[in-house]
């Protein structure tokens, strides 16, 4: 996984409570999608089918995001990581949201995607310092300090868990962090082998 | 100290703690799917890691298959890769694959609890987000996206923060043609979209005990819909019952050992939650979502609210919402007229859910303009159902009787609607654009939504059966 350190670049507001998986990347029917034209695929285009360009990623001063900024309970419904990559794919590696799904906010964690949640009193100020910004000065996010910073106003601290903050700044394999518990794992399978038995196999009674 | 049945199971299954204090937790099944699985197959062979328990792994094809009687992989083009790289990475790691024409093939949420991989007191997890699906069994499930699986595959743990305990509590019975898709959805609409979020929640009281462990995954698939990762009900005679000499349930003299263990699985009369909500069911009505997120629901004798009973910070969401879904405030929902009706996805095509749907179309027809699809859960269904014959009940009415799999749920498999048409639809997402671009899809229970098939327009299934009788 790629490390993240600090990011500097371009945050585009996209001020919407609930914005779903299902919004960010409409289900993929190619094994192998191009991630990043599926980015919000159906809110950028017209009904039909030409650029909107009122949707924020379509102007021009986005072209080239780092940083979305968002409201509650971001990245809701399905689990697919493909709504993480797609955000990869364009660039963005950090989103500022009010509060993450549990899977969403998971699925960014193991791609180096960085989700900061501001307090509570800071976020309002901060959407309207990005709506004022309006992609023409950067923000930059430092991971390590736990700060972001930018134009319109002071530094913002926010707070990552300990845990969470060390595998994104390292770019840990969370495989490999787990791995190093390998002899517990078959410990646990020695134990519960004679505990429940029934849940250390799972024949076919029938073969 | 006194435990919820969360902590037991948690407690029963927690390897270790890792260092950066994530929690391990032993995945005693683990169910593959073809629209995720491949890139993890894929990642693996690259990192030349083996998977630790084929043993306890299982592989189905169910999100991209076509639905078409007579379906082969090459049915439905775009699916062929997902289908053909499914069967390739099943093999190479020695995973058994329920294949697209398996007898026993079917949407993954379905086909694990029909065959008795999911157990009570078991771990669970799939890389969907309706894994918490088979918690009506009382086993604590897990949806995770497709690093978390690749992590599953290699470990056989799941590496979590502990999520915070809540209980929703479910007094009285349900009326007639109530059903747990009701109840689920009244709750969504009491909680929140985000009310379960970071919480595990067990499902409990009387109308829970009433209901068929049908009903109760029904009732546990939407817990994800509340945010919840997880939601389960304890397991009961009902569950042992229903688990019984299914295949992959443990026989002879271990289920004895088993159905001992099962008797303890509930939470302590004191235990502590962190959370509490309750509903009484008694006077509930079917329920229909009016909107574009599952906690936007009325009784299907209710109207579309008005911008001022909207919360504070959501006018502009209802706004939207009644945008995409072309209504205006205080419009009756019943009496809309439809294009198009779902019976099928993970939420609602078992066995009693066609039942259900057959009881209401018997005799009657599918109104003029109105496409209708039935799709069972899995190919053990859809034999079930045409051994009782409810296949000939919804053709004669002209319904659509599909090959089984996900479906218009999520359209992986291009099933889905037009712009601007009115879904009625049993699945569990009305999110924009979730079943084609522009679609306007409400939720409701199979009675529901095979009334108004029927009718050609959102009806009170009650209404429509009083009426006949």
């Amino acid at each position: 996984m790629q490390p993240f350190t600090t990011l500097t670049g371009v945050a585009v507001p996209l001020l919407q409570d609930d914005i779903n998986t299902d919004q960010i990347t409409p289900i993929n029917r190619n094994i192998n999608p191009d991630w990043a034209a599926l980015l919000f695929a159906n809110a950028r285009k017209r009904p039909d089918g030409s650029a909107d360009p009122d949707f924020p990623l379509n102007k021009p001063q986005f072209g080239a995001p780092s940083i979305l900024v968002t409201g509650r309970n971001f990245g809701c419904g399905s689990s697919r990581e493909g709504a993480v990559w797609a955000m990869i794919a364009t660039g963005i590696r950090c989103i500022v949201a009010r509060s993450f799904a549990d899977i969403y906010r998971e699925n960014c964690l193991q791609n180096g995607l960085l989700p900061v949640e501001l307090k509570p009193a800071d976020c309002a100020a901060f959407e309207a310092r990005v709506l004022a910004a309006d992609g023409a000065a950067p923000f930059t996010v430092d991971l390590q300090a736990q700060r972001i910073s930018g134009p319109g106003g002071p530094d913002l601290a926010f707070e990552l868990p300990g845990a969470d903050r060390t595998r994104l700044l390292e770019g840990l394999d969370d495989i490999g962090l787990t791995l190093k518990h390998a002899p517990e794992i078959a410990a646990f399978e020695q134990r519960m082998a004679g505990a429940q038995p029934w849940l250390q196999t799972a024949a076919d009674s029938r073969r | 100290m006194a435990q919820t049945l969360f902590d037991k199971i948690w407690e029963a299954h927690l390897v270790a703690r890792r260092a950066d204090g994530r929690e391990l937790i032993y995945i005693d099944r683990h169910v593959l799917h073809e629209l995720h699985a491949p890139h993890a197959f894929k990642k693996l062979a690259q990192a030349q890691r083996a998977v630790r328990r084929p043993d306890l792994t299982f592989s189905v094809q169910d999100h991209t298959v076509s639905t078409k009687p007579g379906r082969n992989d090459t049915t439905n083009a775009q699916s062929t890769p997902f289908l053909q790289a499914m069967r390739d990475g099943s093999a190479r790691n020695g995973i058994r694959l329920f294949d697209i024409d398996d007898p026993e093939q079917g949407i993954s949420h379905v086909v694990a609890p029909e065959l008795g991989m999911v157990l009570p007191g078991a771990t669970h997890a799939v890389p969907d987000s309706h894994a918490c699906t088979v918690g009506g069994l009382g086993a604590l499930a897990f949806g995770c996206g497709t690093s978390e699986l690749e992590h599953i595959l290699v470990t056989q743990v799941i590496a979590l923060k502990r999520p915070k305990r809540m209980r929703v509590r479910l007094d009285g019975g349900l009326g007639p043609h109530v059903t747990a898709k009701d109840v689920a959805l009244r709750i969504i609409a009491e909680v929140g979209i985000a009310g379960g979020r970071g919480h595990a929640v067990e499902y409990a009281g009387a109308a829970v005990r009433a209901m068929s462990i049908e009903g109760r995954l029904t009732l546990c698939n939407l817990a994800i819909e509340m945010g919840a990762r997880s939601g389960f009900v304890a397991p009961d005679e009902t569950t042992f019952g229903w688990l019984a000499d299914r295949p992959f349930a443990p026989q002879g003299r271990q289920w004895d050992a088993a159905l001992a263990h099962w008797g303890t699985l509930k939470s302590d009369d004191d235990a502590q939650f962190d959370s509490e909500v309750v509903l009484d069911c008694c006077d509930l009505e079917p329920q229909i979502t009016w909107g574009t997120d599952p906690s936007q629901v009325v009784g299907v004798g209710g109207r579309v609210p008005e911008l001022a009973s909207v919360a504070p910070g959501q006018e502009a969401a209802y706004r939207r919402a009644l945008d995409y879904m072309g209504l205006t405030p205080g419009m009756a929902v019943a009496g809309l007229p439809v294009h198009r009706v779902f019976i099928g996805s993970c939420t609602n095509s078992r066995l009693p859910d066609l039942e259900a749907a057959a009881a209401v179309v018997r005799g009657r027809h599918v109104a003029a303009g109105v496409v209708a699809m039935v799709v069972p859960g899995s190919s053990t269904v859809k034999r079930e159902a045409e051994a009782a014959g409810l296949d000939r009940v919804f053709r004669a009415a002209g319904f659509f009787w599909g090959e089984s799999g996900c479906s218009m749920c999520a359209g992986g498999n291009g099933d889905r609607g037009e712009a601007g048409e009115r879904c009625v639809s049993t699945t569990n997402r009305n999110f924009e654009g979730r079943q084609g671009k522009g679609v306007r899809t409400h939720l409701v229970s199979p009675a529901t939504a095979a009334a108004t098939a029927i009718a050609g327009r959102i009806v009170d299934v009650r209404r429509m059966l009083e009426g006949a009788a």
